[in-house]
């Protein structure tokens, strides 16, 4: 019987005491969360723990991913007739220019030769379908369904139809964790397309961005569009990433308060093109030599740094 | 142990894979992705919280460190912030295990409010404090719907220890 063969609780065999165990815990864990945040060097332990927990995640998925399916399947023919009359519009829309673009292509490369410019890079990635939004409410991240398998790395540039959708962040086996434009810690170098103004948008959390540090009088209006100026090694130039929906400017600040919207359909659900990553630049000009000692002191204290400044995250 | 203090009921001793079973479910749930709507439940804390209550020779910090650490790999949020929550959560949970038995069930659920909160107001407060954004008031609106849940969350975890109500002499207890 289940009732009698438990053992009668041990009155002097009894472990450490729960203060002890507290205190051990509770340093184990803010070790963990110091490191974690400050040296970002506990991707190895991130990855084993992730590997476990892949399957449970995997499963507690399913329901809504047939949820989809069924959504999918009931909405029915008409919706799919119509989209496929658009597409069918759109195809023919563009169908001009698509057929001479080959041609347009090749003429593009033969005037840069003549120029002596280099040659432009070519965007290549491959598809990955959104799992589902990061829990984590501190961020804007989402999660994708290829991971190192696929050889995703950390640093590659996401995009989807319309424009930039984020950077990948954190790599696991068979996930990746694209952290969105408009997440706070995130920043995208922009060219303001009419005025060929160069600037860097930050995410503000809520869903926009805004254009830091430009000065009052910046040439930049409503609807203005961004496009990524690929100045940072990562993005490639050229790309939108959002359209200007706000111009403050107040005399009492030297700079402007410029607000956008991302162009892309960022905190959507469907499926995402993640590029490779960029050949490699050209090596930055060497710096003055007192410099350059004072930015290795600094870059040893903050690897992750950096690793931004080089560009390869 | 008796479901309540004033209940005549006994229970039987708990199984140590119904512990494991219920630890897995509840990360299941915790799982199931979410994120768009505010004032889900924290599955794990609400589990975590009833064992260390319940039973703390068996589940106590040990559990709770480690399921804080899953939380945090598959939220992707910094290692460590529910490991600490969920520490401090089971502590304070098997510190007050005699006092909140004591009463009836609804009154349990009060008592237990305040710790799923605190639970979530420690990770907001180490996120804030690392320099995270404010994630809006809907974020402890979770721990609000949690603890009412406590009474159903009793019967279905203590499910498995119910005795029959008709007795049979054959049985000791």
């Amino acid at each position: 019987m289940a009732g009698i063969d438990h053992a009668p609780p041990p009155f002097f065999k009894r472990g450490p005491a729960p203060l002890a165990l507290l205190t051990f815990y509770v340093a184990a864990s803010v070790a963990l969360f110091v490191v974690d945040l400050r040296f970002k060097s506990l991707d190895f332990l991130r990855q084993s723990v992730a590997l476990v927990i892949d399957p449970v995640q995997r499963v507690a998925q399913t329901p809504g991913s047939l949820v989809d399916i069924a959504h999918g399947y009931f909405e029915g023919i008409a919706l799919l007739r119509d989209e496929n009359a658009e597409l069918k519009h759109a195809k023919l829309n563009s169908a001009p220019d698509l057929q001479r673009l080959a041609h347009l292509e090749v003429e593009n490369e033969r005037l840069r030769r003549l120029l002596a410019v280099r040659d432009r890079e070519r965007a290549q990635g491959q598809v990955a379908q959104i799992l589902y939004t990061a829990r984590d409410p501190f961020a804007r991240r989402i999660v994708v369904d290829k991971g190192q398998q696929a050889g995703i790395v950390a640093g590659q540039p996401a995009i989807d139809e319309n424009g930039v959708v984020g950077q990948v962040t954190r790599v696991y086996p068979f996930s990746a964790e694209v952290t969105l434009i408009t997440d706070k810690n995130q920043a995208v170098p922009v060219q303001v397309v009419r005025s060929g103004l160069r600037s860097v948008a930050f995410g503000l959390g809520n869903g926009q961005l805004e254009m830091k540090y430009m000065p009052a009088n910046a040439d930049v209006q409503e609807g203005d569009t961004l496009v990524t100026s690929g100045l940072d090694g990562i993005y490639l130039p050229g790309f939108p990433v959002a359209r200007v929906v706000k111009v403050e400017r107040d005399s009492a600040y030297s700079f402007a308060r410029i607000y956008c919207q991302p162009v892309a359909a960022v905190e959507n659900f469907g499926e995402v093109m993640i590029l490779d990553r960029r050949e490699n630049l050209p090596p930055p000009p060497p710096e003055e030599a007192s410099r350059a000692t004072a930015e290795s002191e600094k870059s040893g204290l903050r690897p992750a740094k950096r690793r931004a400044a080089r560009g390869t995250p | 142990m008796q479901p309540t203090f004033s209940s005549s009921r006994i229970l039987l001793p708990v199984r140590p894979w119904y512990i494991a079973l219920t630890f897995v479910v509840a990360l299941l749930l915790n799982l199931v992705p979410t994120a768009p709507w505010p004032g889900v439940p924290d599955w794990l804390a609400l589990v975590l919280c009833f064992w260390s209550v319940r039973e703390f020779r068996r589940v106590g910090m040990g559990w709770a460190f480690l399921c804080g650490l899953l939380m945090d790999v598959a939220d992707g949020a910094v290692l460590g912030q529910h490991s600490l929550a969920y520490v401090l959560l089971a502590f304070a949970a098997s510190a007050l295990s005699r006092r909140i038995l004591w009463f009836p069930l609804a009154q349990q659920a009060l008592q237990i409010l305040p710790l799923l909160l605190l639970c979530q107001i420690i990770q907001g407060a180490v996120r804030l404090a690392a320099g995270a954004d404010f994630p809006g008031w809907g974020y402890f609106v979770g721990p609000l719907i949690a603890a009412p849940l406590w009474i159903p969350a009793t019967f279905v975890l203590l499910l498995p220890q119910f005795q029959p109500v008709e007795r049979d002499d054959n049985r000791p207890i």
